[in-house]
C-alpha cells in the first residue's frame, strides 16, 4: 500500500509495546484499542495485528494489491475512488484503488485494518509507532507522502459484508461523562479539589496530542499547595495535575513515569471516548469502583468478541456488461441491507479477475 | 509525617495495576525494597502478572483484569509484600558495577553550564569536576527510553530547570534538574539545564534489555576533550565501542 497523503497524522499502531516500560518505553499503540480490535475482527485478523491510524483526515492510500479492509473508529468520511464507505464493515478493495480518509464527521481517529494486518519489522515485540522516540512503524516515523506500507499475507479469513452491528458501536459524543477510579494520590488533594473534579466541566484543548490530553476547567486544589510526587509509573488514562491545577490525562504515547499527583485514573472501558476527543469536547468525570469498571471492561470485551458480525451469506445471479459482451455473472456477498443508499460492496468474479462491485436493490 | 507502619501499601491504579509504595522518599533502603521485590515476583511468577514497573519507591504491577478480580490480587499482593521483605535484589546483590560515560562539559555540547555555575557561585571548572567526581546510582529508567534518573549529585551545582524548555535536546545530553542528574539517550523535547554530551549510546531497540544502565548499576561521568567524543562515536559507529565497566565493593 502506497502513502498518497498521510494528512495530519498516519501512524502504524497495534495492541502496543508491552514490557519494556521498565526501560522507559511507552506503551504507544492504538489510541483508541477498541476501534482497532473491531477492524481486526472484521477483517479476520488477530487482535493485536496492526492498522493504520489517521487523525483528523485528509489522508490518501493507494492499495498497490487486492485486499480486504474494514475501516472503524472515527467516521472521517472515507470513500473508495469517490465512491462512500460504510464504517464498521468489511470490503474488498481491488488493486490499484484510491482509499480517501476526508475529515471527521464524528469522532477523530479512523483504523484502516487491512487482512493479513501490516508486515513492518516488529520492534521490542510490536509495530507500533512512537514517534517522539522513533521507535516502530517505518523507521520510527509517522507515514510520510510515498511511504510503502507492506502488508501481511492473505489470510482468507475474510469476508466482504462483515459489519459490526450499529447496536454496539461507541458513540463518540461532544458531551462525556467519563467514569473514573480514584487516585492513586487522591489524598493529596483537598475536599475542595476533589468536589471540582468531579463537579465541574472540563474541555479538551488545543494543546492535546497522543500523549495526553490537557483539559481546561476550575482549578482542582491540592491539599498543601503541593502537586509534584516522588515519581512513579503512570498508566493510559493516569490524570496527573500540575502546578495550575488543570488536569491532564495520559495517553497511550505518555511517558512511563511522572511526577505529578494523580487525582485518578480512567476506567479502560472508556478510554476509547477519549481517544475521539477532539479539542472543543466537553468532560464530566464520575466516580466508579475498581470492581465496578472491571465489570464494565469485561462486558464491553465480551459483547466485542462475542458479536455476530457476519450477515447471512447471499448469492445472486447479475447481467453485466463486460467488455461489450453480455454475461451472466455470479456475485457473492454478505448483507441484510443491500437497500442502504450506496449499497454493498461484494465480491465478484469475472473470468478469474476479481474485483469489487456495489449492489443497490432496484425495484 | 507518615508513619512506618503505612508501608508497604498497595493501591490501585485503574482497573489493570497496582501500585506497591514501599515508601515516599528517595533512599536507597527503599528503592532496594522495590527491585528485590521486582525480582522475587519475576521469579516466582503469578498468573496473573502482565509487567512490571518499578520506580523510585514503588512497583507498578499490571495484572491480567479480563481474568483475575482486583479483591484477588490485592489479597495475594499483600501477602507476597508481608513474606517478601528481602532487599537483596539481583541489582544490589551485585558487586557495584561502575559505568564510565566519557563525557565533553560546556560549550556547544553542554550550553547550559555557565548558569549551572553562576547560580552556585563556583567556575565552570569546579561544576565539572564536582559533578564527575561522585559515583551515581541509578535509581530508576523512565521519561523516555533508556533515560537513568541518577540520585547523589552534590547539592552545590543543584539548579532548577529551565524557565521554558527546549524543543529538542541533543542524544547524549547531561543535564541537571533540581538535584537530579541524567543523561538524554534520545534526541527529545526537555527541561534539563544542559552541562555536557557524552557519546556513549544508552538505549539500543535492537538489544533485550534495550538499556544499557539498570537500576542498582552506578554511573561516573568521566571528562574529555572535543576529539575524544569524535573518536568514540565513530567506535561506536563501526562496532568498535565498548563501555568501560569498573567494579567495586558496596
Amino acid at each position: 500500500m502506497i502513502v498518497r497523503n498521510p494528512g495530519l497524522l498516519s501512524l502504524i499502531q497495534d495492541a502496543g509495546r508491552t514490557g519494556f516500560q521498565r526501560y522507559g518505553v511507552s506503551v504507544s499503540g492504538a489510541a483508541d484499542q477498541e476501534a482497532l480490535l473491531i477492524g481486526n475482527l472484521l477483517v479476520g485478523n488477530e487482535p493485536d495485528d496492526a492498522a493504520i491510524e489517521v487523525t483528523f483526515g485528509g489522508a490518501e492510500f493507494e492499495f498497490s494489491q487486492d485486499a480486504y479492509v474494514a475501516i472503524t473508529g472515527g467516521d472521517l468520511q472515507p470513500s473508495l475512488d469517490g465512491t462512500p464507505l460504510s464504517m464498521w464493515e468489511s470490503f474488498f478493495v481491488p488493486a490499484g484503488s484510491m482509499l480517501h480518509l476526508v475529515a471527521p464527521m464524528s469522532g477523530m481517529r479512523s483504523y484502516i485494518a487491512i487482512d493479513g494486518g501490516i508486515d513492518t519489522p516488529l520492534v521490542l515485540g510490536s509495530r507500533s509507532t512512537h514517534y517522539s522516540s522513533g521507535l516502530g512503524g517505518i523507521s520510527g516515523s509517522a507515514l510520510k507522502p510515498g511511504d510503502i506500507v507492506p502488508l501481511g499475507i492473505n489470510t482468507d479469513n475474510a469476508t466482504p459484508g462483515a459489519k459490526f452491528p450499529s447496536e454496539l458501536r461507541t458513540e463518540y459524543g461532544s458531551d462525556l461523562t467519563v467514569r473514573v477510579i480514584a487516585g492513586p494520590q487522591q489524598e493529596q488533594f483537598s475536599p475542595t479539589g476533589i468536589q471540582s473534579f468531579y463537579a465541574s466541566a472540563y474541555t479538551v484543548t488545543e494543546s492535546s496530542d497522543r500523549q495526553g490530553l490537557r483539559l481546561d476547567g476550575p482549578q482542582i486544589e491540592s491539599s498543601q499547595g503541593k502537586y509534584d510526587i516522588v515519581s512513579d509509573a503512570v498508566v493510559p488514562g493516569s490524570i496527573q495535575v500540575p502546578g495550575d491545577g488543570k488536569p491532564i490525562v495520559l495517553m497511550t504515547d505518555s511517558q512511563t513515569t511522572g511526577g505529578y499527583a494523580k487525582i485518578g485514573v480512567v476506567a479502560s472501558v472508556d478510554l476509547p471516548l477519549l481517544a475521539q476527543a477532539p479539542p472543543g469536547t466537553v468532560i464530566h468525570f464520575a466516580e466508579v469502583s475498581v470492581p465496578e469498571a472491571q465489570s464494565l471492561m469485561r462486558e464491553r470485551r465480551r459483547a466485542i468478541t462475542e458479536a455476530d458480525m457476519l450477515t447471512p451469506l447471499r448469492k445472486t445471479r447479475q447481467p453485466l456488461t463486460v467488455d461489450g459482451v453480455d454475461k451472466d455473472v455470479s456475485v457473492t456477498y454478505r448483507s441484510d441491507d443491500s437497500s442502504q443508499p450506496g449499497g454493498t460492496l461484494a465480491s465478484v468474479e469475472i473470468n478469474g479477475i476479481r474485483s469489487t462491485v456495489r449492489i443497490e436493490e432496484i425495484n | 509525617m507518615a508513619l512506618i507502619s503505612e508501608f508497604p501499601k498497595i493501591v490501585p491504579v485503574g482497573d489493570q495495576a497496582v501500585n506497591i509504595e514501599f515508601g515516599n522518599e528517595i533512599s536507597d533502603a527503599i528503592n532496594d525494597r522495590v527491585y528485590a521485590f521486582a525480582d522475587a515476583l519475576t521469579s516466582l511468577p503469578p498468573p496473573w502478572i502482565r509487567e512490571l514497573v518499578p520506580t523510585y519507591r514503588s512497583l507498578l504491577v499490571h495484572y491480567d483484569a479480563a481474568k483475575f478480580d482486583f479483591d484477588t490480587i490485592n489479597a495475594e499482593m499483600l501477602e507476597l509484600v508481608q513474606s517478601n521483605s528481602s532487599v537483596a535484589s539481583s541489582a544490589t546483590r551485585r558487586a557495584q558495577l561502575i559505568y564510565e560515560l566519557p563525557t565533553v562539559y560546556g560549550g556547544e555540547y553542554g550550553p547550559d553550564i555557565e548558569s549551572v555555575a553562576e547560580n552556585a557561585g563556583l567556575d565552570t571548572s569546579e561544576v565539572i569536576q564536582i559533578h564527575s567526581s561522585i559515583a551515581y546510582r541509578v535509581y530508576m529508567i523512565g521519561f523516555s527510553p533508556g533515560f537513568p534518573y541518577l540520585g547523589g549529585m552534590d547539592p552545590r551545582i543543584a539548579t532548577p530547570r529551565l524557565a521554558t524548555p527546549r524543543t529538542r535536546v541533543p542524544a547524549g545530553s547531561v543535564g541537571i534538574a533540581e538535584a537530579q542528574t541524567g543523561v538524554y539517550p534520545n534526541a527529545s523535547p526537555g527541561g534539563w539545564q544542559l552541562i555536557g554530551r557524552t557519546p556513549v549510546p544508552l538505549f539500543d531497540q535492537n538489544r533485550i534489555p534495550p538499556a544499557v544502565l539498570q537500576p542498582g548499576h552506578f554511573v561516573r561521568f568521566v571528562p574529555i576533550a572535543q576529539d575524544q567524543f569524535q573518536k568514540i562515536e565513530s567506535d561506536v559507529a563501526s562496532g568498535d565501542f565498548e563501555i568501560q565497566v569498573s567494579e567495586s565493593t558496596r
